[in-house]
Formats: C-alpha cells, structure tokens, sequence
C-alpha cells in the first residue's frame, strides 16, 4: 500500500514539531541544533528559521555525518559517500537538539549518539525527528516526532522528500523496492 | 537511507592510480576531505574500522609512510601490526607471497605493502584474500603519495583541471612521479616533466606529459613545482655527474624561486635533501606545501583503508 502526505502535510507536521520543541527550550538560552546528514541537516536549517522567527536569539549549527560511526557498512552493499562532519563550536554544557527525517530502528541515531559524544560533552541531547515509523532494534525514542505512523509493515519504507534535496516536499510510505 | 553519490567506490585494492577513473580518483579525494575533519577533534578517532587489522608490510625503509598509515589505522580504530623485512625471516629467504600468506593467515584485513620491485603489490593482491594497499612498489607507483599531492594541490587552488605541475628531477627512479602523473592527467592538469636526459627518458611524452631538459625554460610558467628527492640509493653513478651539477641544473634555489609565478605552489615528497633538489628557505617559506602534504597524507591514508576495507569486488 502506498500513501503519500504532501507539500502541504510536510509543512503542517513540521510546525507542529516546532512548537514542541519551542515549547521546552528557554529562547533566551543557548541551543545547539545539529541536523544529521542528509535530510536531518535540512531539516535543521528549517527548524532553525523558524525558532528564529519565535525569538530564539542564539542557536549554533552543525552538521553531523554518521558514515564512519555506522554499525552496518558491511551489510548495505556499496557503502554511502562518508562526508564532513561540520560542528565549529565546542558543544559542551549546552543543550543539544539533535534531527533527523525518520526514526526507525534507531541505528542510525546510536551512531548518532557516538559521534556527539566524541565532540564533547552536552548538558542535554534531545531528539526530534519528523516521522517516527516504528520498528525500533534499541532502546532509543525521539523526544519530539512531528508525525507518528504507527503501523508501517516492516517491508514499507517511509522516505521524506525534502525541497532543496529533491525538489519536492513530501513523506511517501511504500513498499520497499517501488522507487529509485 | 538513499545513497546519494552517483559513483561509488567498489575496490578492494588500492594499487595504482593509473587503473582509477577520474570519477574513483575524486571519490577518495572527497573521501579524504571527510577524514581530515576528525583530526581537527580532540578526539581524533572514530570507530569506522574498529576490530579490523591492518599490518604495515615494508620491505623497504620508510618512516613517514609507514607512520603515517599506522596513525591513520589507529585513528580509524583498527589494529596495526608493524612487520619489518629487516627483522623477519625474509632475511631467512621467505618469499614475498609465503610471507603475506603466513601473515594473512593470523586473521589480517588489510595489507599496506612496500616492496623494492614494481608490481609487487598487484602480484600480492591476486594471492591473498585481504584488501591490499601499495605503499610503493619499486619505480612503479605510490598511489597514496599521489592521491595526497592531488589533494594538497585541489586544496591549494580549489582545483586541479588547467593547472600546469611541473615534477622535476629524478623522474625515471621515482614512483611518486608515476602516480602523479597518471592522477594529475586524468584530472585534467598539464604535467610537464624535468631533469637530465639520463633520469628523464623521453618515452614518458607516451603518457601525456611534457618532457622538458632545461628548467628554467618552464619555471615561470607552472604553477606547481614538485621537486623529488634524488634518490642517491637507485641511481647508478653514470646516470649522475655531481650533485653539484645536479643542483646548479634542477635544483629549486633562490634565483630560480625568483623567476616562478608569484603564487607557485612547491612540493616535496620527502624526506628531503635540503640545498641539493631545494633551498632550505624556499622549504621552509610560505609557498612551500611540503607540511600540508603530510597532514593531508593521513586524512588520504584513513580513506584509503576505509575504501578499501568496505570495497566489494576484485
């Protein structure tokens, strides 16, 4: 079964995912946002400007690659490009929101969670993701989820299409293998 | 997870430049640039190879390469084994093969080989089961030092493609000279060739470079200068008149510098040997890329074990 949420569902889940996250951090503190490569840095960069606009006066941005802290090179054939990690500030002793597209089984933000831990050391890490499927294989939960699916089959995808990734804003769930 | 690179790096080998496409050739470069990052940290390592073991096989002398990928091991989290010619029992006549495969045989990843004959890694990689990773083979290639000299140039100038790299001395004993030239070509880059006529063969024009016997008839047009080292142990004496000569010929000194493009970019592929191939002030000056070289030859060591490591053909 295939369904898609569109351009205007994309925006309608992700202000709901702001004010979650506007709700909890104090806008005249620090905050770090630190978007996981791809989609999670655009993600970010949106997230961003919209605290801005809601008076959050200093949020630093970094850009996370997991490549290198990944558990499963060896099982997903070819393996990704492994490119920079982009985090210019010390990310100690502040709060750190860390994004992502769609949680799943968790892998990816344990690895994740290893590579913040060898920048520093941050008072808080929190996770906000803009879909979280289900399906988990650890013991990780996102903090803020912008859209709950709670009965995805293990063989559907959920695949977040981002503007200025892919040209469009969407969220499809389909069965694996369907696209690309 | 959608892969977004549109080419990929499927080798399980790192022998030579000149099998690599263009396309593999970038790939590691912005392989590399990834790497570089992580020992900007203060916690230089990460886990991308952790449990894996990678055995440095030098049958020649070699301090920096040799450091260099261990450091670059050990910052990927693998083991490193150092295994010495010189303290082994090659001195007792094991071949190079019985001695790979008996070393394989302790449950070994990767292999970073240097060896005194040309083709010693290719034949190393079709009798083991682990990745392999040339380290120098003889006069024939260095791939790592050439993937680190084209990664210090394309950090130097923001590109590769339409610059012009002189590589000047001992051309026909030196395996930098090979690697580069092959990478420097395949990414566009004009490769102009000088030293005396003894070290610098003019079948080298076969692989697209200019052959040229008097430096100062190209110093001040290039914009790179890579000088070799003149390697006192493979040349033959009738090859060489004196290093006086040599150096009053092709050496980079001072009234040469003078005549370079403001901007010249010089390299080195080291160690050197100072006021013979180059002036110790031009070495240590501002143009002088000879220390970046060795910085950037461990974020290209770390992507090059990691490439390999993860590579899934022949």
């Amino acid at each position: 079964m295939r369904t898609q949420y569109d351009e205007s569902d994309v925006k309608r889940v992700l202000e709901h995912l702001e004010a979650r996250i506007a709700a909890v951090f104090p806008p005249e503190k620090p905050l770090c946002v630190i978007g996981v490569r791809t989609r999670g840095e655009t993600l970010a960069h949106r997230l961003i400007e919209m605290l801005k606009r809601r008076g959050f006066g200093e949020i630093r941005h970094g850009v996370l690659d997991i490549t290198m802290y990944r558990d499963d090179l060896s099982e997903i054939g070819p393996k990704p490009m492994v490119r920079p990690t982009r985090v210019d500030f010390d990310i100690g002793g502040i709060p750190l929101l860390l994004v992502d597209d769609v949680l799943f089984t968790g892998r990816s933000i344990r690895a994740a969670l290893n590579a913040l831990v060898d920048l520093g050391r941050p008072s808080v890490i929190r996770l906000a993701v803009l879909v979280d499927r289900g399906g988990r294989e650890l013991p990780i939960q996102a903090d803020y989820a912008g859209l709950a699916l709670n009965d995805v089959p293990a063989d559907h995808r959920v695949n977040v299409h981002l503007v200025e990734v892919d040209g469009v804003d969407d969220i499809l769930v389909e069965p694996r293998g369907e696209s690309e | 997870m959608t892969a977004r690179a549109s080419h990929r790096w499927t080798r399980k080998h790192l022998l030579g430049l000149e099998d690599l496409s263009a396309e593999e050739i970038r790939y590691a470069l912005d392989t590399a640039d990834s790497f570089k990052e992580v020992s900007t940290r203060s916690v230089k390592k990460v886990p991308a190879l952790r449990g894996r073991v990678v055995v440095n096989l030098f049958f020649e002398d070699s301090t920096r390469t040799r450091t260099s990928f261990a450091l670059a091991a050990q910052r990927l989290s693998a083991d490193i084994i150092d295994f010495s010619a010189k303290t082994s029992s090659v001195q007792k006549g094991e071949t190079l093969i019985d001695t790979a495969r008996n070393i394989e045989a302790m449950g070994i990843d990767i292999i970073v080989v240097r060896h005194p004959a040309g083709g010693a890694a290719e034949l190393l990689s079709r009798h083991v089961k682990c990745s392999v990773v040339n380290a120098g083979d003889g006069a024939h290639e260095h791939p790592t030092q050439g993937l680190l000299d084209l990664y210090t140039i394309r950090e130097r100038f923001g590109k590769i493609a339409g610059l012009k790299v002189a590589i000047v001395g001992d051309i026909v004993n030196s395996r930098v000279a090979r690697s580069d030239l092959w990478g420097l070509r395949k990414l566009g880059a004009e490769v102009i060739l000088v030293g005396p006529p003894t070290l610098l063969p003019r079948s080298f024009e076969q692989l697209g470079a200019r052959v040229v016997y008097d430096f100062d008839e190209v110093v001040g047009e290039v914009d790179v200068l890579n000088m070799l080292r003149v390697q006192f142990e493979r040349i033959k004496t009738s090859q060489f008149p004196s290093v006086r000569e040599f150096t009053r010929l092709f050496g980079l000194t001072g009234d040469r510098f003078r005549r370079c493009k403001k901007d010249v970019f010089v390299m080195h592929p080291g160690p050197m040997n100072r006021g013979i191939e180059i002036s110790s002030e031009i070495a240590d000056g501002p143009q002088s890329g000879i220390l970046t070289q060795v910085t950037n030859g461990l974020a290209v060591r770390m992507a090059a074990l990691f490439l390999v490591t993860h590579g899934s053909g022949g």
